[in-house]
Protein backbone atom coordinates (compact mmCIF):
# COMPACT_ATOMS: atom_id res chain seq x y z
CA UNK A 1 0.00 0.00 0.00
CA UNK A 2 1.93 3.40 -0.70
CA UNK A 3 0.35 6.47 -0.56
CA UNK A 4 0.60 9.28 -2.62
CA UNK A 5 1.14 12.55 -1.44
CA UNK A 6 -1.86 13.41 -2.30
CA UNK A 7 -3.57 10.75 -0.06
CA UNK A 8 -1.19 11.61 2.81
CA UNK A 9 -2.71 15.51 2.94
CA UNK A 10 -5.93 14.47 2.33
CA UNK A 11 -5.56 12.39 5.75
CA UNK A 12 -4.23 15.46 7.18
CA UNK A 13 -7.28 17.31 5.96
CA UNK A 14 -9.87 14.91 7.40
CA UNK A 15 -7.86 15.43 11.24
CA UNK A 16 -7.19 18.93 10.61
CA UNK A 17 -3.49 18.62 11.41
CA UNK A 18 -1.58 21.00 9.37
CA UNK A 19 1.88 19.27 7.95
CA UNK A 20 4.76 20.84 6.79
CA UNK A 21 5.99 19.91 2.67
CA UNK A 22 8.84 17.62 4.81
CA UNK A 23 6.21 16.02 6.65
CA UNK A 24 3.97 14.94 4.19
CA UNK A 25 7.09 13.24 2.28
CA UNK A 26 8.57 11.72 5.84
CA UNK A 27 4.93 10.47 7.09
CA UNK A 28 4.31 9.11 3.36
CA UNK A 29 7.13 6.86 3.42
CA UNK A 30 6.52 6.17 7.45
CA UNK A 31 2.50 5.48 6.67
CA UNK A 32 3.27 3.21 3.22
CA UNK A 33 5.56 0.75 5.47
CA UNK A 34 3.89 0.45 8.14
CA UNK A 35 0.18 -0.07 5.77
CA UNK A 36 2.30 -2.47 3.88
CA UNK A 37 3.18 -4.51 6.88
CA UNK A 38 -0.53 -4.74 7.86
CA UNK A 39 -1.53 -6.29 4.75
CA UNK A 40 -0.88 -9.66 6.03
CA UNK A 41 -4.38 -9.36 8.12
CA UNK A 42 -5.60 -9.65 5.18
CA UNK A 43 -4.60 -13.49 5.24
CA UNK A 44 -6.90 -14.49 8.60
CA UNK A 45 -10.39 -15.54 7.77
CA UNK A 46 -13.12 -13.21 9.69
CA UNK A 47 -15.79 -14.39 7.29
CA UNK A 48 -18.09 -15.20 10.35
CA UNK A 49 -16.51 -13.53 12.89
CA UNK A 50 -18.21 -10.57 15.08
CA UNK A 51 -16.14 -7.24 15.97
CA UNK A 52 -14.76 -6.74 18.90
CA UNK A 53 -15.05 -3.30 20.31
CA UNK A 54 -14.16 -3.66 24.09
CA UNK A 55 -13.35 -6.68 25.94
CA UNK A 56 -15.28 -6.45 29.18
CA UNK A 57 -19.42 -7.93 28.86
CA UNK A 58 -20.58 -4.90 30.12
CA UNK A 59 -23.53 -3.34 27.92
CA UNK A 60 -25.44 -0.37 27.99
CA UNK A 61 -24.43 0.85 31.22
CA UNK A 62 -26.95 3.34 32.38
CA UNK A 63 -28.16 5.68 35.50
CA UNK A 64 -30.73 7.62 36.61
CA UNK A 65 -30.91 10.96 34.69
CA UNK A 66 -30.38 13.65 37.31
CA UNK A 67 -27.28 15.82 38.38
CA UNK A 68 -25.47 13.41 40.96
CA UNK A 69 -21.61 14.56 40.75
CA UNK A 70 -20.50 17.87 41.97
CA UNK A 71 -19.86 20.51 39.08
CA UNK A 72 -16.75 22.65 38.76
CA UNK A 73 -17.43 26.56 38.96
CA UNK A 74 -16.98 28.11 35.60
CA UNK A 75 -14.38 29.84 36.66
CA UNK A 76 -12.14 27.07 37.53
CA UNK A 77 -13.17 25.73 33.94
CA UNK A 78 -12.42 28.57 32.22
CA UNK A 79 -8.55 28.90 34.13
CA UNK A 80 -6.74 26.48 31.54
CA UNK A 81 -8.78 28.61 28.51
CA UNK A 82 -6.11 30.25 26.05
CA UNK A 83 -8.64 33.17 25.59
CA UNK A 84 -11.58 34.14 27.30
CA UNK A 85 -13.84 37.02 27.54
CA UNK A 86 -16.61 38.05 29.79
CA UNK A 87 -16.76 34.35 31.04
CA UNK A 88 -16.94 32.35 27.74
CA UNK A 89 -14.23 31.02 25.83
CA UNK A 90 -13.19 32.88 22.99
CA UNK A 91 -12.66 31.64 19.65
CA UNK A 92 -12.00 32.98 15.77
CA UNK A 93 -14.75 33.71 14.47
CA UNK A 94 -16.83 30.64 12.89
CA UNK A 95 -19.05 32.36 10.29
CA UNK A 96 -17.49 34.76 7.87
CA UNK B 1 21.95 7.69 49.27
CA UNK B 2 19.27 7.85 52.60
CA UNK B 3 18.60 4.29 53.22
CA UNK B 4 14.92 5.28 53.66
CA UNK B 5 14.23 5.76 50.22
CA UNK B 6 15.47 1.84 49.87
CA UNK B 7 12.48 0.89 51.13
CA UNK B 8 9.51 -1.76 50.12
CA UNK B 9 6.18 -0.19 50.81
CA UNK B 10 5.07 -2.44 53.02
CA UNK B 11 8.29 -2.14 55.17
CA UNK B 12 7.96 1.73 54.69
CA UNK B 13 4.53 1.16 56.13
CA UNK B 14 5.50 -0.86 59.00
CA UNK B 15 8.39 2.12 59.77
CA UNK B 16 5.49 4.43 60.23
CA UNK B 17 3.33 2.25 61.77
CA UNK B 18 5.75 1.72 64.65
CA UNK B 19 6.91 5.27 64.63
CA UNK B 20 10.54 4.91 63.57
CA UNK B 21 10.05 6.91 61.02
CA UNK B 22 8.02 10.09 60.08
CA UNK B 23 6.13 10.54 56.96
CA UNK B 24 8.12 14.10 56.61
CA UNK B 25 11.87 12.42 57.34
CA UNK B 26 10.91 9.80 54.47
CA UNK B 27 9.66 12.24 52.04
CA UNK B 28 12.73 14.62 52.85
CA UNK B 29 14.99 11.33 52.07
CA UNK B 30 12.82 10.44 48.83
CA UNK B 31 13.50 14.39 47.84
CA UNK B 32 17.41 14.45 48.74
CA UNK B 33 17.32 11.32 46.17
CA UNK B 34 15.26 12.98 43.62
CA UNK B 35 17.50 15.77 43.73
CA UNK B 36 20.81 13.77 43.47
CA UNK B 37 19.93 11.63 40.31
CA UNK B 38 17.58 13.55 38.32
CA UNK B 39 20.19 15.24 36.30
CA UNK B 40 21.28 11.73 34.99
CA UNK B 41 17.74 10.25 34.98
CA UNK B 42 15.48 12.82 33.97
CA UNK B 43 12.57 10.25 35.18
CA UNK B 44 10.28 13.48 36.57
CA UNK B 45 8.56 15.90 34.85
CA UNK B 46 6.92 17.56 37.95
CA UNK B 47 8.55 17.43 41.71
CA UNK B 48 6.81 19.44 44.22
CA UNK B 49 8.49 19.98 47.31
CA UNK B 50 6.63 22.42 49.32
CA UNK B 51 3.04 19.97 48.27
CA UNK B 52 4.96 16.82 49.51
CA UNK B 53 6.53 18.27 52.69
CA UNK B 54 3.05 19.57 53.27
CA UNK B 55 1.34 16.38 52.18
CA UNK B 56 3.78 14.72 54.55
CA UNK B 57 2.62 16.51 57.44
CA UNK B 58 -0.67 16.28 57.23
CA UNK B 59 -0.08 12.13 57.12
CA UNK B 60 2.03 12.23 60.20
CA UNK B 61 -0.88 13.89 62.05
CA UNK B 62 -3.38 11.21 60.57
CA UNK B 63 -0.80 8.17 61.86
CA UNK B 64 -0.19 10.31 65.11
CA UNK B 65 -3.84 10.13 65.74
CA UNK B 66 -3.67 6.05 65.10
CA UNK B 67 -5.19 6.79 61.96
CA UNK B 68 -2.95 4.88 59.60
CA UNK B 69 -4.15 2.94 56.18
CA UNK B 70 -1.43 1.26 54.02
CA UNK B 71 -0.27 3.99 52.03
CA UNK B 72 -0.91 6.86 54.71
CA UNK B 73 2.42 8.81 54.61
CA UNK B 74 4.24 6.69 51.54
CA UNK B 75 5.49 8.85 48.68
CA UNK B 76 3.94 8.71 45.20
CA UNK B 77 5.32 9.52 41.48
CA UNK B 78 2.15 9.51 39.07
CA UNK B 79 2.62 9.10 35.36
CA UNK B 80 1.85 12.35 33.99
CA UNK B 81 -1.19 11.11 32.27
CA UNK B 82 -3.29 10.79 35.17
CA UNK B 83 -4.97 14.32 36.32
CA UNK B 84 -3.77 15.71 39.65
CA UNK B 85 -6.06 18.99 40.72
CA UNK B 86 -3.65 21.26 40.83
CA UNK B 87 -0.68 19.66 39.91
CA UNK B 88 0.35 20.32 36.26
CA UNK B 89 -0.25 16.82 33.79
CA UNK B 90 1.24 17.56 30.57
CA UNK B 91 1.54 14.08 29.18
CA UNK B 92 5.11 15.15 28.00
CA UNK B 93 3.65 17.00 24.97
CA UNK B 94 3.46 20.91 24.27
CA UNK B 95 -0.02 20.66 23.81
CA UNK B 96 -0.48 19.91 27.61
CA UNK B 97 2.78 21.55 29.10
CA UNK B 98 0.82 24.25 31.05
CA UNK B 99 -2.57 22.52 31.59
CA UNK B 100 -3.27 22.31 35.53
CA UNK B 101 -6.31 19.77 36.23
CA UNK B 102 -9.20 21.31 38.08
CA UNK B 103 -10.20 17.80 38.84
CA UNK B 104 -8.59 14.72 40.18
CA UNK B 105 -8.36 11.31 38.63
CA UNK B 106 -10.14 8.49 40.51
CA UNK B 107 -7.37 6.83 41.42
CA UNK B 108 -5.58 9.95 43.20
CA UNK B 109 -8.89 10.59 45.26
CA UNK B 110 -8.23 7.16 46.12
CA UNK B 111 -4.73 7.83 47.18
CA UNK B 112 -5.41 10.78 48.81
CA UNK B 113 -8.21 9.35 50.65
CA UNK B 114 -5.24 7.03 52.29
CA UNK B 115 -3.02 10.54 52.81
CA UNK B 116 -0.73 9.35 49.82
CA UNK B 117 2.28 12.38 49.34
CA UNK B 118 2.44 12.61 45.96
CA UNK B 119 5.77 13.63 45.04
CA UNK B 120 5.20 14.97 41.37
CA UNK B 121 4.62 13.53 37.79
CA UNK B 122 7.11 11.21 35.99
CA UNK B 123 8.25 11.60 32.16
CA UNK B 124 6.87 9.47 29.51
CA UNK B 125 5.96 9.32 25.44
CA UNK B 126 3.81 11.74 24.61
CA UNK B 127 0.47 10.63 25.20
CA UNK B 128 1.38 7.74 26.48
CA UNK B 129 2.86 6.95 22.61
CA UNK B 130 5.73 4.68 22.47
CA UNK B 131 7.96 2.41 23.56
CA UNK B 132 11.03 4.33 24.76
CA UNK B 133 10.14 7.57 26.60
CA UNK B 134 12.05 9.20 23.52
CA UNK B 135 8.87 10.35 22.34
CA UNK B 136 8.52 12.67 25.33
CA UNK B 137 8.18 16.39 24.10
CA UNK B 138 10.87 17.22 26.86
CA UNK B 139 13.49 15.22 27.49
CA UNK B 140 14.12 11.56 27.31
CA UNK B 141 14.60 9.34 30.74
CA UNK B 142 17.68 7.53 31.33
CA UNK B 143 17.57 3.69 32.05
CA UNK B 144 19.51 3.38 35.54
CA UNK B 145 21.02 -0.10 34.85
CA UNK B 146 23.01 1.83 31.63
CA UNK B 147 22.37 5.74 31.19
CA UNK B 148 22.80 4.72 27.15
CA UNK B 149 19.90 3.09 26.43
CA UNK B 150 16.68 3.76 26.45
CA UNK B 151 14.05 2.57 30.05
CA UNK B 152 11.19 1.52 27.84
CA UNK B 153 8.12 3.61 27.95
CA UNK B 154 5.42 4.95 27.94
CA UNK B 155 5.47 4.89 31.45
CA UNK B 156 9.55 4.81 31.54
CA UNK B 157 9.74 8.10 34.20
CA UNK B 158 8.08 5.62 36.85
CA UNK B 159 9.91 2.52 35.76
CA UNK B 160 12.84 4.60 36.42
CA UNK B 161 11.88 6.19 39.80
CA UNK B 162 11.14 2.90 41.25
CA UNK B 163 14.26 1.26 40.25
CA UNK B 164 16.28 3.85 41.05
CA UNK B 165 14.98 4.79 44.62
CA UNK B 166 13.15 8.00 44.09
CA UNK B 167 9.89 7.04 45.12
CA UNK B 168 8.14 4.30 47.26
CA UNK B 169 6.36 3.21 44.59
CA UNK B 170 4.76 4.77 40.73
CA UNK B 171 1.42 4.58 38.96
CA UNK B 172 1.88 3.95 35.09
CA UNK B 173 -0.79 3.34 32.61
CA UNK B 174 -0.99 0.45 29.56
CA UNK B 175 -2.57 1.07 26.80
CA UNK B 176 -0.24 -1.71 24.60
CA UNK B 177 2.63 -2.72 27.35
CA UNK B 178 3.30 0.56 28.62
CA UNK B 179 3.61 -0.43 32.17
CA UNK B 180 4.78 -3.95 32.00
CA UNK B 181 7.58 -3.49 28.97
CA UNK B 182 9.44 -0.36 30.70
CA UNK B 183 8.96 -2.74 34.42
CA UNK B 184 10.65 -4.69 32.57
CA UNK B 185 13.34 -3.27 31.46
CA UNK B 186 13.88 -1.28 34.71
CA UNK B 187 14.11 -4.60 36.91
CA UNK B 188 11.00 -3.60 38.92
CA UNK B 189 7.52 -4.98 39.36
CA UNK B 190 4.69 -3.50 37.16
CA UNK B 191 0.91 -4.69 36.70
CA UNK B 192 -1.22 -4.34 34.02
CA UNK B 193 -5.24 -4.82 35.74
CA UNK B 194 -7.75 -6.40 33.55
CA UNK B 195 -9.59 -3.96 31.47
CA UNK B 196 -12.19 -2.42 33.81
CA UNK B 197 -10.86 -3.03 36.90
CA UNK B 198 -9.52 0.40 37.86
CA UNK B 199 -11.24 3.40 37.09
CA UNK B 200 -9.78 5.81 33.80
CA UNK B 201 -11.82 8.60 35.01
CA UNK B 202 -9.15 11.22 35.12
CA UNK B 203 -7.17 9.39 32.71
CA UNK B 204 -6.18 11.28 29.64
CA UNK B 205 -7.37 9.48 27.16
CA UNK B 206 -5.21 7.49 24.23
CA UNK B 207 -6.82 4.72 23.48
CA UNK B 208 -10.17 4.14 25.31
CA UNK B 209 -10.40 0.57 24.65
CA UNK B 210 -7.64 -0.88 25.80
CA UNK B 211 -5.96 1.92 28.64
CA UNK B 212 -5.86 1.07 32.24
CA UNK B 213 -3.45 2.28 35.02
CA UNK B 214 -2.22 0.09 37.28
CA UNK B 215 1.06 -0.17 39.76
CA UNK B 216 4.71 0.02 39.32
CA UNK B 217 6.63 -0.93 42.63
CA UNK B 218 9.46 -2.42 43.98
CA UNK B 219 8.15 -5.61 45.21
CA UNK B 220 4.83 -8.19 44.41
CA UNK B 221 3.69 -7.10 48.04
CA UNK B 222 3.64 -3.68 47.10
CA UNK B 223 1.93 -4.39 43.85
CA UNK B 224 -0.93 -5.82 45.73
CA UNK B 225 -0.75 -3.34 48.56
CA UNK B 226 -1.39 -0.89 45.68
CA UNK B 227 -4.08 -2.35 43.57
CA UNK B 228 -5.96 -2.53 46.75
CA UNK B 229 -5.63 1.16 47.03
CA UNK B 230 -7.08 1.53 43.33
CA UNK B 231 -8.97 -1.03 42.09
CA UNK B 232 -12.96 -1.16 42.12
CA UNK B 233 -16.08 0.31 40.68
CA UNK B 234 -16.83 3.89 39.55
CA UNK B 235 -19.71 5.61 38.79
CA UNK B 236 -17.44 7.94 36.88
CA UNK B 237 -15.98 5.18 34.45
CA UNK B 238 -18.86 3.54 32.57
CA UNK B 239 -16.48 0.93 31.22
CA UNK B 240 -15.38 -0.23 35.06
CA UNK B 241 -16.97 -3.00 36.47
CA UNK B 242 -18.86 -3.05 39.09
CA UNK B 243 -17.84 -6.27 40.20
CA UNK B 244 -15.87 -6.09 44.34
CA UNK B 245 -12.26 -6.18 44.16
CA UNK B 246 -10.91 -8.25 46.69
CA UNK B 247 -7.89 -8.20 49.03
CA UNK B 248 -4.89 -8.76 46.78
CA UNK B 249 -2.67 -9.09 49.83
CA UNK B 250 -4.59 -12.66 50.03
CA UNK B 251 -2.74 -13.98 46.97
CA UNK B 252 0.87 -13.40 48.60
CA UNK B 253 1.12 -17.23 49.18
CA UNK B 254 4.17 -18.54 47.91
CA UNK B 255 2.45 -21.29 46.11
CA UNK B 256 2.40 -22.65 42.70
CA UNK B 257 2.03 -26.66 43.43
CA UNK B 258 -0.18 -27.87 40.69
CA UNK B 259 -0.79 -24.88 39.41
CA UNK B 260 -1.17 -25.19 35.26
CA UNK B 261 1.38 -22.70 34.04
CA UNK B 262 1.31 -22.76 29.72
CA UNK B 263 3.88 -21.48 27.39
CA UNK B 264 2.80 -20.00 24.46
CA UNK B 265 5.21 -21.07 21.82
CA UNK B 266 4.66 -17.77 19.67
CA UNK B 267 5.62 -15.21 22.36
CA UNK B 268 9.35 -16.47 21.69
CA UNK B 269 9.34 -14.73 18.41
CA UNK B 270 11.63 -14.31 15.54
CA UNK B 271 14.10 -11.51 15.98
CA UNK B 272 13.68 -12.43 20.15
CA UNK B 273 17.42 -12.19 21.47
CA UNK B 274 18.67 -15.69 22.54
CA UNK B 275 19.89 -14.90 26.20
CA UNK B 276 16.45 -13.56 26.62
CA UNK B 277 14.81 -16.31 25.59
CA UNK B 278 17.10 -18.51 28.02
CA UNK B 279 16.71 -16.53 31.13
CA UNK B 280 12.66 -16.39 30.55
CA UNK B 281 13.34 -20.57 29.69
CA UNK B 282 15.00 -20.43 33.30
CA UNK B 283 12.60 -18.49 35.11
CA UNK B 284 9.94 -21.26 33.74
CA UNK B 285 12.25 -24.02 34.80
CA UNK B 286 12.26 -22.35 38.39
CA UNK B 287 8.48 -22.10 38.61
CA UNK B 288 8.58 -26.08 37.35
CA UNK B 289 10.88 -26.78 40.27
CA UNK B 290 8.58 -24.85 42.82
CA UNK B 291 5.74 -27.52 41.56
CA UNK B 292 3.98 -26.17 38.92
CA UNK B 293 2.69 -28.10 35.80
CA UNK B 294 4.24 -26.54 32.74
CA UNK B 295 2.58 -26.93 29.84
CA UNK B 296 5.49 -25.73 26.94
CA UNK B 297 3.49 -26.66 23.45
CA UNK B 298 0.57 -24.03 24.28
CA UNK B 299 -0.32 -22.36 20.98
CA UNK B 300 -2.03 -19.06 20.21
CA UNK B 301 -1.92 -19.07 16.27
CA UNK B 302 -3.16 -15.87 15.83
CA UNK B 303 -0.60 -13.99 18.21
CA UNK B 304 0.84 -13.05 14.57
CA UNK B 305 -1.65 -11.12 13.77
CA UNK B 306 -1.56 -8.90 17.34
CA UNK B 307 0.67 -6.66 16.21
CA UNK B 308 -0.80 -5.04 13.27
CA UNK B 309 -4.43 -5.35 14.69
CA UNK B 310 -3.41 -3.44 17.59
CA UNK B 311 -1.55 -0.72 15.38
CA UNK B 312 -4.84 -0.21 13.82
CA UNK B 313 -7.33 -0.22 17.06
CA UNK B 314 -5.26 2.01 19.01
CA UNK B 315 -4.17 4.81 16.45
CA UNK B 316 -7.62 5.16 15.62
CA UNK B 317 -9.17 5.31 18.82
CA UNK B 318 -6.39 8.05 19.35
CA UNK B 319 -7.39 9.76 16.76
CA UNK B 320 -10.82 10.47 18.04
CA UNK B 321 -9.81 10.64 21.04
CA UNK B 322 -6.88 13.35 20.11
CA UNK B 323 -9.79 15.45 18.26
CA UNK B 324 -10.27 17.25 21.20
CA UNK B 325 -7.03 19.75 20.95
CA UNK B 326 -8.74 22.81 19.39
CA UNK B 327 -6.95 25.01 21.25
CA UNK B 328 -10.19 26.44 22.47
CA UNK B 329 -10.56 24.95 25.61
CA UNK B 330 -7.38 24.00 27.31
CA UNK B 331 -3.99 23.47 26.20
CA UNK B 332 -1.71 25.05 23.63
CA UNK B 333 -3.14 26.92 21.17
CA UNK B 334 -2.06 28.64 18.15
CA UNK B 335 -2.30 32.86 18.41
CA UNK B 336 -1.54 34.01 14.97
CA UNK B 337 -3.92 32.48 12.84
CA UNK B 338 -6.39 34.19 10.22
CA UNK B 339 -9.21 31.82 10.70
CA UNK B 340 -10.50 29.03 12.75
CA UNK B 341 -9.90 26.50 10.38
CA UNK B 342 -6.64 27.84 10.66
CA UNK B 343 -6.09 28.22 14.37
CA UNK B 344 -6.83 24.22 14.81
CA UNK B 345 -4.37 22.73 12.25
CA UNK B 346 -1.17 25.21 13.23
CA UNK B 347 -2.60 24.21 16.87
CA UNK B 348 -2.09 20.60 16.22
CA UNK B 349 0.84 21.09 13.68
CA UNK B 350 2.87 22.90 16.78
CA UNK B 351 1.38 21.17 19.70
CA UNK B 352 1.71 17.51 19.13
CA UNK B 353 5.38 15.47 18.28
CA UNK B 354 5.98 13.43 14.98
CA UNK B 355 4.63 10.12 16.63
CA UNK B 356 1.21 11.64 18.07
CA UNK B 357 0.79 13.21 14.05
CA UNK B 358 1.26 9.49 12.91
CA UNK B 359 -1.02 7.55 15.13
CA UNK B 360 -3.75 10.54 14.09
CA UNK B 361 -2.75 10.09 10.53
CA UNK B 362 -2.70 6.14 10.67
CA UNK B 363 -5.96 6.47 12.87
CA UNK B 364 -7.68 8.89 10.54
CA UNK B 365 -7.09 6.87 7.72
CA UNK B 366 -8.16 3.37 9.35
CA UNK B 367 -11.18 4.86 9.65
CA UNK B 368 -11.77 7.05 6.59
CA UNK B 369 -14.19 5.97 3.49
CA UNK B 370 -13.22 3.13 1.68
CA UNK B 371 -10.83 1.92 4.03
CA UNK B 372 -12.83 1.45 6.79
CA UNK B 373 -13.98 -2.17 6.43
CA UNK B 374 -10.47 -3.52 5.24
CA UNK B 375 -8.73 -1.71 8.27
CA UNK B 376 -10.63 -0.54 11.18
CA UNK B 377 -13.39 -3.46 11.02
CA UNK B 378 -10.98 -6.25 10.09
CA UNK B 379 -8.77 -5.21 12.54
CA UNK B 380 -11.81 -5.64 15.15
CA UNK B 381 -12.78 -8.96 13.91
CA UNK B 382 -9.11 -10.19 14.40
CA UNK B 383 -9.21 -8.73 18.03
CA UNK B 384 -11.76 -11.03 18.30
CA UNK B 385 -9.88 -14.34 17.07
CA UNK B 386 -6.97 -12.82 19.28
CA UNK B 387 -9.50 -12.89 22.19
CA UNK B 388 -10.75 -16.64 21.82
CA UNK B 389 -8.07 -18.16 21.71
CA UNK B 390 -7.10 -16.99 25.30
CA UNK B 391 -10.35 -17.80 26.45
CA UNK B 392 -9.47 -21.49 25.29
CA UNK B 393 -5.86 -21.73 26.53
CA UNK B 394 -7.43 -20.34 29.88
CA UNK B 395 -9.77 -23.63 30.04
CA UNK B 396 -6.72 -25.70 29.88
CA UNK B 397 -4.17 -23.40 32.06
CA UNK B 398 -4.12 -21.30 35.37
CA UNK B 399 -1.75 -18.42 33.73
CA UNK B 400 0.32 -18.23 30.85
CA UNK B 401 3.85 -16.94 30.83
CA UNK B 402 6.31 -15.56 28.36
CA UNK B 403 9.21 -13.04 27.92
CA UNK B 404 7.63 -8.98 28.36
CA UNK B 405 9.91 -7.85 25.75
CA UNK B 406 11.82 -9.53 23.04
CA UNK B 407 15.11 -7.57 23.90
CA UNK B 408 16.76 -6.26 26.38
CA UNK B 409 16.66 -2.70 26.82
CA UNK B 410 17.83 -1.01 23.81
CA UNK B 411 19.85 2.38 22.80
CA UNK B 412 18.85 5.74 22.77
CA UNK B 413 18.01 6.99 19.40
CA UNK B 414 18.43 3.21 18.23
CA UNK B 415 14.62 2.72 16.92
CA UNK B 416 13.86 6.33 16.91
CA UNK B 417 13.56 6.53 13.06
CA UNK B 418 12.06 3.64 12.47
CA UNK B 419 8.77 3.63 14.05
CA UNK B 420 7.83 0.06 12.75
CA UNK B 421 10.75 -1.98 14.73
CA UNK B 422 10.09 0.74 17.37
CA UNK B 423 6.00 -1.07 17.68
CA UNK B 424 7.89 -4.49 17.35
CA UNK B 425 8.97 -3.79 20.90
CA UNK B 426 5.85 -4.21 22.31
CA UNK B 427 4.89 -7.72 20.14
CA UNK B 428 5.06 -9.67 23.83
CA UNK B 429 2.61 -7.09 25.78
CA UNK B 430 0.36 -5.67 23.14
CA UNK B 431 -2.15 -9.09 22.77
CA UNK B 432 -2.76 -8.21 26.46
CA UNK B 433 -4.22 -5.07 26.07
CA UNK B 434 -6.53 -6.48 23.25
CA UNK B 435 -7.94 -9.35 24.89
CA UNK B 436 -8.42 -7.38 28.01
CA UNK B 437 -7.24 -9.70 30.03
CA UNK B 438 -4.59 -9.07 33.23
CA UNK B 439 -0.80 -9.53 33.01
CA UNK B 440 2.31 -8.66 35.37
CA UNK B 441 5.98 -8.34 34.66
CA UNK B 442 8.71 -9.50 37.08
CA UNK B 443 11.97 -9.75 37.68
CA UNK B 444 13.64 -12.59 35.86
CA UNK B 445 17.07 -12.39 35.36
CA UNK B 446 20.07 -10.35 33.84
CA UNK B 447 21.77 -10.33 30.56
CA UNK B 448 25.37 -7.91 30.62
CA UNK B 449 23.96 -6.18 33.47
CA UNK B 450 20.65 -5.55 31.92
CA UNK B 451 17.62 -6.89 33.13
CA UNK B 452 14.68 -9.09 31.26
CA UNK B 453 11.32 -9.46 32.72
CA UNK B 454 8.95 -11.92 32.49
CA UNK B 455 5.27 -11.77 31.79
CA UNK B 456 2.37 -13.70 33.21
CA UNK B 457 -0.77 -13.40 31.82
CA UNK B 458 -4.23 -14.57 33.13
CA UNK B 459 -8.23 -14.34 32.60
CA UNK B 460 -9.74 -11.55 33.10
CA UNK B 461 -10.42 -10.64 36.72
CA UNK B 462 -7.76 -12.77 37.92
CA UNK B 463 -5.02 -10.48 39.18
CA UNK B 464 -4.64 -12.66 42.50
CA UNK B 465 -3.13 -15.49 40.45
CA UNK B 466 -0.82 -13.44 38.47
CA UNK B 467 0.62 -12.13 42.09
CA UNK B 468 0.58 -15.34 43.70
CA UNK B 469 2.76 -16.86 40.75
CA UNK B 470 4.70 -13.12 41.07
CA UNK B 471 4.87 -13.85 44.59
CA UNK B 472 5.92 -17.26 44.93
CA UNK B 473 8.59 -16.64 42.05
CA UNK B 474 10.12 -14.04 43.78
CA UNK B 475 10.45 -15.32 47.26
CA UNK B 476 12.51 -18.50 45.41
CA UNK B 477 14.58 -16.02 43.69
CA UNK B 478 16.75 -12.40 44.45
CA UNK B 479 16.61 -10.71 41.26
CA UNK B 480 14.04 -8.01 42.53
CA UNK B 481 16.69 -6.98 44.86
CA UNK B 482 19.49 -6.12 42.60
CA UNK B 483 19.84 -2.83 42.19
CA UNK B 484 21.00 -0.19 39.54
CA UNK B 485 24.56 0.88 39.77
CA UNK B 486 23.31 4.98 40.18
Amino acid sequence: MKLSREEVKHIAFLARLGLTEAEVGKFRLQLSNILENFEMLKQVDTSDVLPTAQSIALQNVLREDEITAESLPQGEILANAPQQDDNYFKVKAVLE
Amino acid sequence: MNELCQLSLKRAHQLLKQRKISSVELTKAILMRIAEVEPELQACVTVDEDMALKQAEVADKYISAGKIQPLTGIPALIKDVICTKGMRTTCSSKMLENFIPPYDATVMKKLKAQSVVTVGKTNMDEFAMGSSTENSAFFPTHNPWDLNRVPGGSSGGSAVAVASNETIFALGSDTGGSIRQPAGFCNVVGLKPTYGRVSRFGLVAFASSLDQIGPITKEVTDCALVMNAIAGHDPKDSTSVPYHAPDYTQSLVPEVKNLRIGVPQEYFVEGMQSEVRTIVEVAIKKLEELGAKIDWRVSLPHTKYALASYYLIAPSEASANLARYDGVKYGFSYADADNMWEALEKTKQFGFGDEVKRRIMLGTYALSAGYYDAYYLKAQKVRTLIRREFDQAFEKCDALVSPTSPTVPFRLGEKLEDPLQMYLSDVCTLPINIAGIPAISIPAGFSNGLPVGMQVMAKPFNEEILLQIAFAYEQATDWHERKPPI
